[in-house]
């Protein structure tokens, strides 16, 4: 994209923001956390889509990964809630001012165990959020404990096998009627950059988990999520081009060799094929993948599941176009004279 | 066998120095699912109409149908509309039941009863009203599927013309239920007229109750508290809803969902200026209120005890973080599922303190419809002002019964969105800082969301003045300690207690929410039984102020009446009142939950007055 230079020399994006707003302060994570990787997409994808930081909502519940949103985008709100319940808030606010964006992360015990209730009903009602699972199949602020997203079998630090099968948050999400969901490994930079512009581009809930290592108390030999280990067993389903609605097309691409979606926005979302044809709208083909990847013990990677016109929550709920929080009285409060008329009837 | 009763024993007429005018008790036994509710609220409505202090006590099973269910309507010509348990006129319809409420009734009752359980022969004091109800429905509804839904209506004409009641208000208030439902309401029609020839051909009247028409319901209105409150919240202006059902409390969150369908709709473009949104439990349901709240949106939930319990966590957050929200509590019985379709104020104490960690909150205390209603608007007011969750404690009785008011106040002048931060702030301010006590009040500035003011992380989290993320003892203290001020600024804000008898003497009672109605006319017996008169201080709110150290100072003990078992409130006043005062207080409690009588509070307090006057023999 056209990058124009602001004043002071520095790189400027297409409001003419500097980086600065995208970052946040410093980190507090462990060093080499994948956490700290994904707020560094989050900064990179919002910076290049020209998201307004003062219009963004960040949201989070409890853990490792709802600290993180102090580390990125540090000129937009945020509210870091209680364990497990980010999509009460989320939908709160979201309701309260429609032309918010809000971008939630949580973790896999955040949204897999003590959250998975509110999980599912937000997927249910397509609440416009980009709701971000960091996912490393561990409790790391609590020192390791396995997660609902840890596989059978996989070894804790401490030697201890996990012997319960894992919640797949990808499958359950299309399940729950979910309209836009992926996957991807904090490692690769270029597939999570082009989901998440992805997710910012789609209305209604973009359920991005994306596979993030504890280095601390699950990147040892025998677990399964590990960087090694999410190396060796990702499986992307193409490599994939976004193309924001802002941006002209400048690459041909061949017939036959991609499948692209247009995202509500009119952003252009190409799956360039790798081995076979995988079509992101069909449903039952995204929770065919995601079985078959994982029977071979695998993860498939990317966009799996899109349904770019779902209607979403608050066309659902017929709101007005202004944010409900600042209307003034006279639209919020009925008149003395219909007030009359509803005492009549108590009458 | 009995002789002694007031009963007339021949056929005819009692004569007038025997009646019993405006002022007896009607009770309707039925099934639960058997459509009595609305014979029953036709019934109400009629009496009412005539000019007479009429209250409606529904008394019903946790049950969809087949349970027993019994609706009291006391007619009191004084206005008392507390519930009252001896029963004069009763309608005996569920078989299940009869027995039991025909031996449970005084000499000299009135028993309107189906023909079909002979009944008359298990007392002989009453007075008994046979009435072939089979015969009846089945003349005035032809399609036997729909008879089991206007038989009772049958009672209603049979009353009508037992008591007296004009049949013009009783079709006025049919019309009223049914509206435009044009076969039911045929059905009914005929039904109470088939009931009211009966009575008129075959039924003489013996017993000493009578209506006659008055003039004190004049220009009132007839509600029930969740309806009230629904009123007072779209009113206030609320533009975002998250509930869960619960008995007692759905129908608050339903009827505002009907109010905000008709009038909260925008003309021009037909879209909704509000969101409401039924949550998959009582926790998302505070969290998306709160997630609001920040937001800036007027936010509100609706729950009884056991939400309440499931919003703990959250309400710590609300009141930690600072955001404001309201919540409704229509308090039923029990710890767990307990009596859920019966009355109690046993979630007082729980709620003052809700959530873990240091936390105290404001509870309204709302004693009439009157007040759920102003003090639902009055609500969110307060979160706003003091950024913090605000409880509106209501009970079923209030909730769910239909009560008489005077007609509610449209609301004057703007709401108070409390301190948010504006250009103009910002430049007075110079530096700002999210949780910075600048006006001393302990209330600090915000801003929302999407408002162009400078932004910060909100966080259930240590933090400091500024908003940062902080574990600095200091910091934490201090943050507390403002928390203490506001609370400390909101005493003389919320709606204080009330003096609402004075007496010359030095006997007090304080009480608060629906316990009002009983402690009243339980002020009025204590006079004119014993001769004892109490001052009387209504609580209206949490937390207490200078009003209620002052009633106590100037009693020399205060009683302190309560629908639960634990003397919650007392606990409460306990925690901060002097040990001089605290030494004042004696308990009146019930938790039967049964809507309270005046009767049990006088017997209570005469029973203490007796031992406190007897001489005592300890040194």
């Amino acid at each position: 994209m056209s990058k124009i230079a602001s004043s002071s020399g520095k790189k400027v994006n297409r409001i003419g923001l500097e980086l600065q707003p995208y970052r946040g302060d410093k980190t507090t994570l462990c060093a080499g956390c994948g956490h700290n990787a994904i707020s560094e997409r989050i900064v990179d994808a919002c910076f290049e889509m020209g998201v307004d930081p003062s219009r963004v909502i960040k949201l989070s519940g409890i853990g490792c990964s709802s600290k993180s949103p102090a580390y990125f985008l540090g000129g937009a709100h945020g509210f870091n809630g209680v364990h497990g319940r980010m999509p009460s808030l989320g939908t709160g606010a979201v309701l309260a001012n429609k032309q918010l964006m809000a971008i939630g992360t949580s973790g896999d015990g955040d949204t897999g165990a003590i959250g998975i209730g509110q999980f599912v009903h937000l997927m249910r009602r397509n609440l416009p959020i980009v709701y971000i699972i960091e996912d490393n199949g561990c409790y790391g602020l609590t020192k390791g404990q396995f997660s609902p997203t840890a596989d059978l079998g996989s070894k804790a630090k401490t030697g201890v096998v996990n012997e319960l099968p894992p919640i797949d948050t990808c499958a359950l999400a299309v399940e729950m009627g979910a309209s836009f969901v992926a996957r991807s490994f904090s490692g690769d930079k270029k597939q999570l950059t082009a989901v998440l512009k992805a997710a910012l581009s789609h209305r209604g809930t973009a359920m991005v988990d994306v596979i993030s290592p504890c280095v601390t108390f699950n990147d040892h030999v025998g677990s399964t999520k590990s960087y090694a280990y999410a190396r060796d067993h990702d499986e992307p389903l193409g490599e994939i081009d976004f193309i924001p609605h802002f941006q002209e097309i400048d690459v041909e691409y061949e017939p036959g060799t991609t499948h692209a979606v247009t995202m509500h926005d009119g952003s252009r979302l190409i799956l360039k094929k790798l081995e076979s044809e995988y079509d992101p709208t069909d449903r039952l083909e995204a929770v065919r993948v995601l079985h078959e990847t994982s029977r071979r013990a695998e993860f498939a990677t990317g966009v799996i599941y899109v349904e770019p016109d779902k209607e979403d929550f608050i066309e659902m709920l017929n709101l007005v176009e202004e944010p409900l929080a600042t209307l003034p009285l006279e639209r919020v409060r009925p008149t003395k004279a219909t007030f009359e008329k509803i005492l009549q009837e108590l009458r | 066998m009995s002789s002694t009763g007031v009963v007339a024993q021949d056929a005819t007429a009692s004569s007038s120095s025997r009646q019993t005018v405006n002022d007896f008790n009607i009770q309707v036994a039925t099934v639960n699912g058997s459509g009595s509710q609305t014979a029953n609220l036709v019934l109400f409505r009629s009496i009412f109409k005539m000019g007479i202090p009429v209250s409606g006590k529904n008394l019903f099973p946790s049950n969809i149908a087949g349970l027993p269910t019994w609706y009291t309507i006391r007619v009191s010509r004084d206005s008392y509309l507390a519930r009252k348990p001896e029963v004069d006129v009763l309608v005996a319809m569920n078989a299940a039941t009869a027995r039991e409420d025909v031996m449970g009734l005084d000499s000299g009752a009135a028993v309107v009863y189906d023909e079909a359980m002979d009944l008359s022969t298990v007392r002989d004091d009453l007075i008994f009203y046979p009435v072939p109800f089979a015969s009846l429905v089945a003349e005035s509804c032809p399609d036997a599927k729909l008879r089991r839904l206007v038989r009772n209506m049958i009672y209603v004409g049979v009353l009508a013309k037992l008591l007296d009641i004009n049949l013009a208000y009783v079709e006025e208030s049919l019309d009223g239920q049914l509206g435009r439902k044009v076969k039911a309401l045929e059905l009914n029609q005929s039904a109470l007229r088939g009931g009211y020839d009966y009575a008129d051909e075959h039924l003489s009247k013996r017993d000493r109750f009578v209506l006659e028409p008055m003039a004190k319901t004049n220009g009132k209105i007839l509600v029930d508290g969740n309806n009230a409150a629904a009123l007072g919240a779209m009113m206030a202006g609320v533009t975002v809803v998250a509930w869960y059902p619960i008995t007692p409390s759905s129908s608050l969150c339903e009827t505002l969902i009907d109010y905000m369908g008709k009038y909260r709709v925008d003309e021009e473009t037909g879209k909704a200026t509000f969101a409401v949104v039924q949550a998959e439990d009582e926790i998302a349901a505070i969290g998306m209120t709160l997630g609001a709240g920040w937001a800036g949106a007027r936010a509100m939930t609706s729950t009884s005890g056991p939400g309440i319990s499931l919003m703990a966590e959250f309400t710590g957050l609300g009141y930690y973080a600072e955001v404001p929200a309201v919540i409704f509590d229509v308090q039923r019985v029990g710890p767990s599922t307990g009596l859920p379709t019966r009355t109690a104020q046993g979630d007082i104490l729980s709620t003052a303190v809700l959530s873990h960690g240091d936390t105290k909150h404001l509870l309204l205390l709302p004693s009439s419809v009157t007040e759920c209603y102003s003090m639902s608007l009055r609500a969110f007011d307060l979160a706003e002002r003091f950024q913090t969750p605000v409880f509106v404690m209501s009970d079923l009785d209030l909730g769910m019964n239909s009560w008489m008011s005077e007609p509610f106040e449209y609301p004057t002048g703007q709401p108070d969105r409390g301190k948010l931060l504006d250009a103009e702030t910002l430049k007075r301010l110079k530096e700002w800082g999210r949780y910075r006590d600048v006006d001393g009040d302990g209330i600090a500035y915000r801003s929302l969301p999407g408002d162009g003011m400078p932004t910060y992380f909100c966080r259930g989290s240590g933090h400091d003045a500024e908003a940062r993320y902080s574990e600095r003892a200091d910091d934490y203290e201090e943050n507390l300690k403002r928390l203490a001020t506001k609370f400390e600024t909101a005493r003389d804000a919320v709606p204080g207690p009330v003096i609402e008898r004075e007496s010359e003497g030095s006997i007090g009672v304080i009480a608060y929410g629906s316990s009002h109605w009983a402690v009243i006319e339980s002020c009025d017996q204590l006079h004119h039984e014993a001769g004892l008169d109490l001052t009387y201080c209504r609580l209206r709110s949490l937390p207490f102020n200078a009003v209620l150290n002052d009633f106590i100072d100037r009693c020399e003990r205060v009683y302190v009446v309560e629908q639960n078992r634990d003397a919650q409130m007392l606990s409460l006043m306990r925690m901060e009142l002097s040990p001089e005062r605290i030494a004042k207080l004696r308990s009146v409690l019930y938790f039967g939950g049964l809507p309270l009588d005046a009767r049990s509070v006088t017997d209570t307090i005469l029973a203490s007055e007796g031992s406190e006057l007897a001489p005592t023999t300890s040194a």
